[in-house]
């Protein structure tokens, strides 16, 4: 079945089953590699994406529920050539490992400062549930507090 | 990773040869190579010690390193070494990853293992005959384990080449000049003398005809410039865009997906699919059976995965149909009552002490099987076409699993290429490239390019686990209440390394430390700091009981037991400084300690946890401090600690792989949990830079947070946590009127 996505301000349409999660079509239709796969079952957030500016985990979203969403990866991020202050702040605390987690990690993060720019760590902790198996969490919340507003 | 270009294997052993108008030189210590000289431990011939840097007319420095990087930043490190004795500009220095060629191999493994320094990991056994260990043998891998990277390619291979790279300009210049070599200044990458100057780019082609120099002399600790400041990792910037190519990522023209199933049972094999039960799924173009596993081959990922998860397939369970992992706790016990097994360590004479003892102290612990969980599920993608064999995927082991490549379909591994990746983390199991043989034998049946990816399912249920295991102490206090006699009766299931895991670096007068080996069939493999894990968790619980037992401060009692062990007792004493041991916490609070050497450094941890009234464990704070010998790029070093304990404390909270019907029990991160950010304690990190021997940082800081943990534990609820994971227990607050036999580093209450 033929769907039609707006991917990082691009329209693209792809032929798959309709249950097909969104992840997939991303990686494979779409050739967008940054959005990963940990778990499948919505328990990690490394497929994390932005959907009209919220941070969704795509592994168990099937296609057809994303039409009509702008959609936002990781690739999609930065804008005009200029990394996203998340990416930016990622570098400068060295945030990254191994770096697998760190694409679903840093949408969430946006997601999260662009709805509460000053989070409190009980803030951080509720949204920020991906798990990153080389505990980067020190610098992620480090980082977080960083670009808070206060 | 790109592969190195235009270096061929033939030019590669040349050693300072003019390449692409450039020079390469190339460090090794085979009789017809460049020599090391007089401080190198090894006899001629003994050892090739490969290590490569390129300067181009651009004036360009590029290291060539021969690890993967899995986000220790080790690579970073090592140009920095590299960097640091060339006296090259920082900002023009870079690194490429080696392909997978045996000279790349990384010996200073094998070099290690020689000096003592580190136990070849069991991991490496698979490819190195040790009933007559040799070092050639030890020449054939290619290894990032064992936290080797800094200590042996760093110091024995990076700094060396730097340091001939840096001659060879040297003389270079004062030939151009007709100076005497020891007028002329080197400072980024510029030689000068007096008001004449030159690059090394622009030197790089004379500097090319000269032989490298036999013994380059290495800079002192306080020369250095470039080591020991805090500098970006150079792998960070395309992992925070999504440019950065792991194995999962890789796309080849008419590529197709594979999904797969293995025999849940460990041993099982396929007993009969029915390929009818997916007739007509979209995308589908075969079923392979591989014996103990079946895959399907879709034209999608998504495809495969459906297909297969419909696919009626049936297993023969085989011989491990009834193993639980009851059943192989309860083989060793049997077993350690009556073998007393061989010893690892006898001092003085344990046996006797403890015979004569009017009292002796006894406690048994145990560990469970871990998975190592990597973030990016096991994978591989292969290309079997003409004999020839392309692989693309993460190894830890390139060189392995070039052979384990040509293995699954009878090639010469010459015939193979590793496409090295990023790894979406290692840990020890990408070391073990079962997925890679697969990938192989999956794409030579279908004849096409074949990206088989493990669901995280199969991940948790088919990994080489931390091995579970047991140990039964008995301890003998003296009048003064510390130890004199210890004996640690322990099972060893074939994954004794490091070699000195058990060891303990008190001083007490008798000690027996005895291992009995033994036989399970569940497949095990090196998890992050491989034995000391569990000998942390053992050693460090014990003496901790026993500071309790002698109503002592647990800090100070293995303060006083360190007497002997200087470096040691300065990372204990930082550790418990830092944390503010001893000071009032609030209430329901108490701090645990414990302390471990392992690849070459010490670490000591500090944690400081809580209990609710209903249980909860919570770990608020670590005060972590590490003495690597030199910290070369101090952030990245801080980074790893948070990383290790982060990956312990999951283990020691939470981490339980169980087996029923000889399966794992365990699938995802839904039964098989992890620390999210909510549970990460604040982390603070204090390197101790005793200059000594160059240590590793990417396993050292996992071993000592369990029992520091559990030590804390035991203060707040009286209970002492014997196996872990904790979350088996129902833990209370102990009532805190009735005291504990001491309780100390703690609360004031
Ligand atoms: S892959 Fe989607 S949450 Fe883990
Ligand atoms: S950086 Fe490796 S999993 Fe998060």
């Amino acid at each position: 079945m033929a769907f039609t996505l707006k991917v990082n301000g691009e329209t693209h349409t792809v032929d798959v089953e309709p249950d097909t999660p969104l992840l997939w079509v991303l990686r494979d239709e779409i050739g967008l590699k940054g959005t990963k796969y940990g778990c499948g079952i919505a328990a990690c957030g490394a497929c994390t994406v932005h959907m009209d500016g919220a941070a969704e985990r795509t592994c168990v979203l099937p296609v057809e529920a994303a039409e009509g969403y702008e959609i936002t990866t990781i690739e999609g991020l930065a804008s005009g050539g200029q990394l996203h202050p998340v990416q930016e702040e990622w570098i400068r605390n060295q945030v990254p490992q191994c770096g697998y987690c760190q694409s679903g990690m840093i949408m969430a993060v946006a997601a999260l400062l662009a709805e509460n720019p000053n989070p409190t760590d009980q803030d951080i902790n509720d949204t920020i549930t991906n798990v990153c198996r080389c505990g980067t969490y020190q610098r992620v919340r480090d980082s977080i507090h960083e670009l808070s507003d206060a | 990773m790109a592969s190195i270009g235009k270096i061929t294997r033939r030019t590669l052993l040349a050693t300072g040869a003019l390449v692409g108008g450039g020079l390469v030189v190339g460090l090794s210590m085979s009789p017809n190579r460049l020599k090391l000289g007089s401080d190198s431990v090894l006899k001629e011939g003994e050892l090739q010690l490969n290590t490569w840097v390129k300067i181009s007319p651009d004036n360009k420095v590029t290291a060539i390193i021969p690890h993967s990087e899995m986000g220790q930043g080790s690579n970073t490190a090592l140009a920095m070494m590299l960097a640091e004795e060339m006296d090259a500009d920082w900002d023009l220095v870079d690194f490429e990853y080696a392909p997978a060629l045996p000279e790349y191999a990384n010996t200073g493994l094998g070099k290690g293992y020689l000096m003592g320094d580190v136990g070849i990991p069991a991991f490496a056994r698979p490819l190195v005959d040790f009933t007559f260990l040799q070092i050639a043998q030890a020449m054939d891998l290619q290894i990032t384990g064992g936290s080797t990277a800094i200590a042996f390619t760093g110091e024995h291979g990076m700094r060396r080449a730097g340091a001939s790279a840096r001659d060879m300009m040297v003389r270079a210049a004062a030939a151009r000049w007709n100076v005497d070599p020891s007028e002329i200044a080197v400072a980024n990458s510029v030689v000068s003398h007096g008001s004449r100057s030159a690059t090394f780019g622009e030197l790089s082609t004379e500097a090319a005809k000269l032989d490298p120099p036999q013994s380059p002399p290495l800079k002192d600790r306080s020369q250095f410039k470039l080591i020991g400041t805090s500098q970006p990792r150079r792998d960070i910037p395309p992992k925070v865009d999504g440019t950065a190519m792991f194995g999962i990522d890789i796309e080849l023209p008419g590529m197709v997906y594979a999904a797969i199933k293995q025999s849940p049972v460990f041993g099982g094999t396929v007993a009969s699919i029915e390929e009818g039960s997916i007739a007509g799924m979209p995308g589908v173009i075969r079923v392979v059976n591989l014996g103990d596993a079946v895959a399907v081959v879709a034209d999608k990922y998504w495809r495969a995965k459906t297909a297969l998860d419909a696919l009626d397939v049936a297993f023969d369970a085989g011989a491990n149909a009834n193993v639980t992992t009851a059943s192989i706790f309860a083989s060793y016990t049997d077993e350690l009552a009556v073998n007393e097994g061989s010893a690892h360590v006898e001092e003085g004479d344990a046996k006797a002490v403890i015979a004569d003892a009017a009292e002796v102290i006894t406690s048994e612990y145990q560990v469970p099987f871990l998975a190592h969980s990597c973030m990016e599920p096991m994978n591989c993608t292969a290309v079997v076409k003409n004999g020839k064999v392309d692989i693309w995927t993460g190894a830890q082991n390139p060189l392995a699993a070039r052979t384990f490549a040509a293995n699954a379909i009878g090639v010469d591994p010459d015939n193979v290429t590793v496409h090295n990746q990023l790894l979406g983390g290692g840990f020890g199991r990408r070391s073990r490239d079962d997925f890679i043989p697969q990938a192989v034998r999956i794409a030579q049946d279908v004849g096409m390019p074949v990206k088989l990816v493990w669901s995280r399912e199969e991940d948790t249920q088919h990994d080489f686990y931390r091995p579970a295991v047991s140990n039964q102490f008995k301890a003998v206090l003296g009048d003064d209440g510390m130890p004199i006699a210890w004996s640690n009766h322990y099972i060893n299931v074939g994954q004794d390394e490091p070699a000195d895991a058990p060891n303990i670096q008190y001083g007490i007068e008798n000690q027996s430390i005895r291992s009995v080996g033994m036989e399970q069939p569940i497949p095990l493999g090196p998890w992050r700091s491989v034995g000391h894990t569990q000998h942390s968790f053992f050693n460090e619980s014990f003496i901790d009981e026993l500071a309790h037992a002698a109503g002592k401060d647990p800090y100070e009692y293995r303060r006083t037991l360190l007497a002997g062990a200087p470096r040691h007792r300065k990372v204990l004493e930082t550790a418990a400084e830092k944390a503010g041991w001893g000071t009032p916490l609030p209430p329901g609070r108490a701090r645990g300690i414990a302390i471990e050497q392992s690849f070459g450094s010490i670490v000591a941890q500090v944690a400081e946890v809580s209990l609710s009234e209903g249980g909860d464990v919570k770990v608020h704070n670590v005060t972590i401090a590490v003495d690597v010998g030199t910290a070369v790029n101090p952030q990245a070093v801080e980074s790893q600690m948070q990383s290790g304990v982060i990956y312990g404390l999951t283990a020691a909270l939470y981490g339980n792989i169980t087996i029923d019907g000889g399966r794992v029990e365990q699938t995802n991160f839904d039964d098989y949990e992890m620390i999210h950010l909510a549970e990460a304690p604040e982390m603070r990190v204090h390197i101790v830079n005793s200059g000594d021997t160059t240590g590793g940082a990417g396993e050292p800081g996992t071993p000592p947070i369990g029992p520091a943990v559990a030590n804390a534990l035991f203060v707040l609820s009286g209970e002492r946590i014997k196996s872990l994971p904790i979350k088996q227990y129902d833990l209370r607050p102990r009532n805190t009127n009735q005291q504990l036999s001491q309780a100390f580093g703690q609360a004031a209450e």
